[in-house]
């Protein structure tokens, strides 16, 4: 069971780890998905949206391999980490057959536990679900639900469809039930182009995409009342871009006024229910270099909405850096500690 | 206060709005289902003539997907922004506390006047008529 | 100078700046077939038997039903008919007499010329709309300054048409969709950008078009307040694009006006930009500068619809990030979402900073 015995425990809400490919998964697939997988060689689904599979994007002294034992010095032993939340980006999620998809997920899940939740007590994990097919996702839930080490529900920003709508409200429903927050990962699965404009040529640019997206994402949460029908929930913007906050809410508590008889169930303006239901994850900011700037931005983000995160091993710290400019020691213990254990109720069950 | 004469009741039939300008305040005075309110005919947020805006009902919710309108012809979306105001307190839906416009009170008055029958002279013989009618004033 | 007006919209006596540029107002034709007199009668034939041919489900509206007809204020329909802003004489009255307005940059959206499929038919309209723009507009009323219309997907035509129109000084600057087949930094636009360059026209990319891909990275959202903001993401679609296929370092001169895309994402979108060429800069070894240098020499940002934190000075820090030399008022006339100058800033500014906004920093980038 758990052991948890500090009650302030250091917390890193986004760290990564190298993925099994699909043959490694065998052991967890049936017999006929196991067939399936092994006859057709359906292997080697690492995502073009997920900037873990781009070399560049990985800090120079964390490259190669994120196994466990280079995960507890790197990520957890170095930065003094009590909890870590594991984030999977996984080729399941982006597959166009739900049924693949599921059972895929289903198998990633397992390997979760068996290879990493079960081998380091301080690793939680996000449960993978099948979100093409948002009724097997909830299913998934319902199954890992009971194992208090998987602490929230893990999407990506960008999918199938604009994350609001109704099609996707099980997810939700099943994730409020079991006081799990969503956690949504920038990555894409490429259903849509990037940008309004299509697709760019570099890398850089579906990297710049994603805080758009992001943008978007949360206003289709809003506008279709998410949180009017899911009072409990709370969602986790994770690997988002931190900046962009203010101006967005600036914009659409405005759009508002003159919009919500359109969307009468949105009774609040957009930046309250934002305040209350979501919260970003701290890599990357996207700040600029001037510290007094950085402050500023984060006086008007609120202290309260950022949660730590190394988004290990993914290069975002400024060089060896534990905090960003311009976030003074104060600041980072709320993040490390005060406002992950009020974002994530399981992570304060001791056992 | 000074009450200042808006017009007759029947120049404002229900839905409609009638403008007046008094000691160079333009003020509206809307005819909500045979109340009278009067508010002053400028936008909080950015000026725009509300007297130019759409009537409308208010449309509410408590589940995301189910839409009701209530006070049909009790609401005035704003010609420019669709900012939504009460008429009948000229306080904006979105920010009641914080962006109203100025609402001045009014009232409907009977008043007498000899009748304006114009075409005398091509009778031969005229009898005097004293007619009542509802006036609207406001309290400027 | 300061003077005091009437301002007909407040109903009330409004100190404003005598002198506003107004770098967006949008004209109409009064009707389907006002073009007419400048397309060709086969083109005309063509109109009245297959119309236009676009991406997007409907023929006669938007994608999403917007908040009032036809877009607009619900006090701008002429009263001698017409849709809103298809009567100078109107406009005048209403727009350009009471607001002191000493110049007035048209932005014709109305024909999707950028978006249209039928490339044959894009050329007609384009040309169409710039002599309908100059006959109509340009030679009735001396403050009216055109954005010259070209077909984006078809740049060989484009520069013609560019080359035929730039000789008359009217044209201001070349008007572009950020909503198109492919990002706006592509190589196959750059002949435009040649030519902008080469007349020293400013390239004004009014937030529009029907590129045909979702509205959003996600996918089509349901609702008018999601594709609004949507719109407003063809801003950083086209900066990213822009800057990162390395545009300004072969026309380093090239100006970019972002229309009615907002200004307020600008700083943290920049920001975002330099982090990541920090660590992938590798992939463009094109660009010799972060991104934010591109960014701070190469565009400006209309101003409407405006920002309006619930901290006003906030405002004010965000023209700083920007440079205050960025920022070309405009009001949107005449649409539902329009800014009046009296009321517009909700932050308090100086004589001299609302005159640089308002007025001084157009007729530096537009040399009027």
């Amino acid at each position: 069971m758990l052991r948890q015995a500090n009650p302030f425990p250091k917390v890193d809400c986004d760290l990564h780890l190298t993925l099994p490919t699909t043959s490694e998964l065998l052991p967890f697939l049936d017999d006929y998905w196991h067939e399936q997988v092994t006859s057709r060689g359906i292997d080697r689904l690492e995502l073009t949206g997920d900037i873990s599979n781009l070399p560049a994007a990985i800090r120079p002294d964390w490259r190669g391999p994120a196994t466990l034992e280079r995960v507890q010095t790197c990520a957890l032993d170095a930065f003094d980490t009590d909890i870590a939340i594991c984030n999977c980006l996984y080729g399941a999620q982006a597959v166009y057959n739900a049924d693949l998809a599921a059972a895929l997920c289903g198998a990633m899940n397992d390997w979760l536990v068996a290879n990493w939740l079960s081998k380091d007590e301080r690793l939680r994990a996000s449960i993978i679900v099948p979100w093409q097919h948002p009724e097997l996702a909830a299913k998934e839930i319902e199954r890992r639900a009971p194992d208090r080490r998987f602490v929230q529900v893990l999407l990506m920003v960008l999918g199938d469809r604009p994350l609001g709508q109704r099609s996707m409200w099980p997810i939700y429903a099943a994730a409020e039930a079991h006081g799990l927050p969503i956690g949504v990962h920038a990555g894409s699965t490429y259903r849509f182009a990037p940008w309004t404009n299509g697709w760019p040529s570099y890398h850089i640019e579906d990297q710049a995409a994603q805080s758009v997206g992001f943008q978007t994402q949360l206003l289709s949460m809003i506008t279709e009342g998410v949180f009017k029908e899911f009072p409990k929930l709370r969602v986790v913007l994770t690997e988002s871009g931190v900046t962009w906050l203010p101006s967005f809410l600036w914009r659409i508590d405005k759009l508002w006024r003159g919009l919500r008889m359109e969307v009468p169930w949105v009774k609040r303006p957009p930046s309250e229910i934002v305040a209350e239901h979501v919260r970003l994850t701290m890599q990357p900011f996207d700040g600029p270099k001037d510290p007094q700037i950085v402050r500023e931005m984060i006086e008007q983000i609120g202290e309260e909405m950022m949660l730590f995160s190394t988004d290990f091993p993914h290069w975002n710290f400024e060089q060896a850096e534990f905090a960003p400019t311009g976030f003074d020691a104060d600041l980072m213990n709320r993040l490390r500690t005060g406002n992950p254990l009020k974002t994530y109720p399981r992570l304060q069950e001791t056992s | 206060m000074p009450k200042e004469r808006v017009g007759l009741v029947s120049e404002i039939p229900p839905g409609s709005n009638k403008v007046v300008t008094v000691r160079g305040r333009e003020i509206a005075v809307f005819n909500v289902g045979g109340d009278f309110h009067a508010l002053l005919n400028r936008c909080p947020h950015e000026g725009a003539k509300l007297s130019r805006g759409i009537i409308v009902g208010l449309p509410e919710s408590e589940v995301p997907g189910c839409y009701q309108l209530s006070r049909p012809g009790e609401i005035l979306r704003c010609p420019w922004h669709g900012w939504e105001f009460d008429l009948r307190t000229g306080k904006s839906h979105c920010d009641p506390q914080g962006l109203f416009t100025r609402q001045y009170k009014t009232s409907v008055e009977r008043e007498t006047s000899p009748d304006s029958c114009g075409d005398a002279g091509l009778t031969a013989e005229t009898f005097p008529v004293i007619v009542e009618e509802a006036v609207v004033l406001v309290e400027v | 100078m300061t003077s005091v007006i009437e301002s007909p919209s407040a109903g009330a006596v409004t100190k404003v700046d005598a002198g506003i540029i107004d770098c967006d107002v949008h004209p109409l034709p009064k009707d389907s077939k006002s073009l007419y007199p400048y397309l060709a009668r086969s083109w005309q034939e063509h109109s009245e038997q297959f119309g236009t041919h676009l991406r997007q489900p409907f023929i006669n509206t938007t994608q999403y039903p917007r908040t009032a007809p036809l877009i607009c204020r619900r006090d701008a329909w002429p009263p001698a008919g017409g849709p809103p802003g298809s009567d100078l004489a109107f406009m005048q009255q209403q727009h350009l007499d009471p607001f002191h307005i000493l110049k007035a940059i048209l932005i014709p959206l109305f024909g999707n010329v950028a978006s249209e499929r039928n490339q044959d038919f894009a050329r007609a309209l384009a040309t169409a709309h710039n002599d309908w723009q100059v006959a109509e507009w340009l030679d009735r009323d001396a403050r009216l300054r055109a954005s010259l219309v070209v077909t984006q997907d078809d740049p060989v035509a484009a520069v013609k048409e560019i080359e035929r129109c730039a000789r008359d000084g009217r044209f201001v600057q070349i008007m572009l969709a950020p909503r198109s087949s492919e990002p706006l930094g592509r190589r196959r636009y750059w002949p435009i950008y040649e030519a902008a360059q080469a007349y020293g026209l400013p390239l004004g990319i009014h937030s529009y078009g029907i590129g045909g891909h979702a509205s959003t990275g996600g996918g089509w959202p349901s609702f008018y307040m999601e594709e609004h903001y949507a719109t407003t993401m063809g801003g950083p679609a086209v900066m990213s694009s822009m800057v990162m296929e390395g545009v300004f370092e072969e026309f380093p001169a090239l100006k970019v006006v972002l229309v009615e895309i907002g200004f307020a994402w600008v700083p943290s979108f920049a920001w975002r930009l330099d982090r990541l060429w920090e660590r992938l800069g590798d992939e463009v070894p094109h660009l010799t500068r972060p991104p934010s240098d591109y960014i701070r020499k190469n565009f400006w940002y209309t101003t409407q619809p405006m920002e309006e934190p619930a901290k006003p000075e906030a405002l004010r820090r965000c023209f700083d990030w920007l440079g205050w030399d960025r920022l070309l008022f405009s009001t949107d006339y005449p649409h539902w979402d329009q800014d009046d100058p009296s009321y517009a800033f909700k932050v308090k500014l100086s004589p001299a900073e609302r005159k640089q906004i308002c007025r001084g920093n157009a007729e530096n980038l537009y040399r009027f």
